[in-house]
Order: C-alpha cells, then structure tokens, then sequence
C-alpha cells in the first residue's frame, strides 16, 4: 500500500504528512516535559532553603557538560546525515549517522557511570525532593535517547536502505522526520543540564 | 526544510550548521562559566534560562529549520507555547494567591 504525502506536499498544509506529524507528536512532548519542568519550579519554591543547592552540589557538572558537549555534536551529525542525502551522497550519509549513534552511546555511557555512582552513595530517587525530580527528568530523557538510538539502528542497517535505492526522496524525508525528533532531544537536555546541574 | 534545494544551497546549509555548531559550543562553556558568577539566585536562574534559550533557539531555527518552516507547523507550535506556558503560570498563580491569604 502507497503511504500518501511522503514524497509530495499536501496543497491544504503544505506539508508531507510525516512531517506534520511528527511536529504535533513534538508539541505533545513538550507538554510532557513543560508539566515536569513546571513540577520541578513548585517543588523548588516549596522545598526547604538550600534544600536543592545541597542535593544538586551532588551532581557532577563536568560529566554534564561532556555530555551536553556530545549531545550538541550527535545533533550536528544528524543535520549533517540529512545534508549527505539531500547531496545524493550515501557513503558520508552513513558515516555521519554512525556518529550520531555512537554519540548517543557515549551519552548514555557516561549517565550509566553518573547513575550508579549516585547508588553506589546510597543516593536513590527516594533520597530528597530533588533527587526525585532529578532521576525522572534524566530518565525519562534518557528513554528518548534510548527510543531514537533504535531507529537510528534501524536506518543504519541495510534493512532500510532498499527504501534509498527505490525512493530516495522518501528516504531522506524519512531521516528528517528523525532528525527533528533527536534534535528535539538535545533542546531538552539543553534546558535540563543548567537547570539541574548548575542552578 | 520547507521547499526543495539545489546543491549549492545545501553546502550553504552545511556551513550554517557548522557555524551553529560551533556557536552552541560556546555558549555551553558560557553557560558553566556563568554558574560560578557571585549572583544571587534568581540572577543565576535569568542568565542560565537566557543562555539555554539562545542554545535552544539556534538548535530549532537552524537544524529543525524553523527558520525556513511552513506556516502551518509555527502556528501549531505557537498554540503549544501558549498551553505550555498557561501550564506553568496558572499554578503559579494559584501558588500566589494562596501565600497571600
């Protein structure tokens, strides 16, 4: 079956229909993100002075930036992924999503170290009010990354790429369409990192 | 990316990215640089949400090419900005009228 709009815009919106969709898709999850954002301001205001200064002194800041450091160039490479396509350029299409791929396997790496050295301090979600917000703000990011890694996998493989050899135009729409979605991601944490970590 | 793109105007595109990229680099090592400032909190909190909002603005005018987007998809996300942000202030209104009491 035909998927229609993949290649050719919509004349009512303009749009192909994945890239629509994907956009409300990303303006639910800033809804998603904003109520745990807004939870975080409340849960700041209400808590004990110096309370979250305390508990956030607890974070490693330099393991932070690496990562917002990795995070920025996996959504440079994925731009760059996209670039290669729209060039006809399959070979360097490739190299820069397994950039991207391996970036966000550093990512999670270094969150893994940062994770289990707050457990190895007995340092739990149940620990305080800001460590609470702090593990489901990470982890439900976390989980993003781990969702796009899959399919960015998936793209990377050579399952996928009969899709390039057919429709090309379909692809790159395709990786697009993915590429909003990782670089959604990186403004997350963008937001996430100084007002964890350093606020 | 709203319309379609000739080759020049993608490598175009390419040193756009590499300029964001190096921009967002920047303002990360500003970012960490301004948390050691001796300002009060709330000063902290402006300077952190200024930066990570030019961070943010370069991230989705530039590699969600935003910049160059249908209309379509900005009023949709106009419309989210402006739930997202009744999310954070209608409690926080609630929040005031209640210390007041």
């Amino acid at each position: 079956m035909e998927i229609p709009y993949s290649i050719k815009e919509r004349e009512d919106t303009g749009l192909i229909n994945s890239k629509l969709g994907i956009w409300i898709f990303l303006a639910s999850e800033i809804m998603l993100f904003g109520g745990l954002f807004s939870a975080y301001i409340f849960l700041r205001i209400a808590a004990p002075p110096g309370d979250f200064d305390y508990w956030a002194s607890k974070l490693s800041v330099p393991m932070a930036t690496v990562n917002t450091m990795v995070l920025i160039s996996s959504s440079v490479s994925m731009v760059m992924a996209w670039a290669s396509l729209k060039l006809n350029d399959f070979s360097k299409y490739k190299i820069y999503l397994g950039i991207t791929i391996l970036c966000s396997a550093i990512f999670m790496v270094i969150k893994y170290f940062e994770y289990t050295s707050k457990f190895s301090h007995d340092i739990f979600p149940s620990s305080s009010t800001f460590m609470a917000i702090y593990f489901t703000l990470t982890g439900l990011h976390g989980l993003h990354i781990l969702g796009g890694v899959f399919v960015m996998l998936y793209f990377y493989l050579p399952v996928s790429h009969k899709l390039w050899h057919d429709q090309p135009e379909h692809f790159t729409n395709r990786i697009e369409v993915l590429g909003l979605y990782w670089h959604f991601v990186d403004l997350v944490w963008i937001f996430l990192f100084p007002v964890l970590y350093l606020l | 990316m709203s319309s379609e793109h000739s080759k020049e105007s993608i490598q175009e595109h390419i040193r756009v990215y590499l300029m964001v990229f190096g921009a967002l680099g920047v303002l990360t090592v500003i970012t960490v640089l301004a948390s050691f400032l001796d300002v009060s909190t709330s000063e902290g909190i402006f300077l952190a949400l200024i930066i990570a909002s030019v961070k943010a603005s370069l991230v989705a005018g530039y590699f969600m090419h935003l910049i160059s987007e249908k209309s379509m998809i900005i009023s949709i996300l106009l419309l989210t900005v402006f739930f997202f942000f009744v999310m954070i202030f209608l409690p926080l209104i609630s929040y005031i009228d209640h210390s007041s009491i």
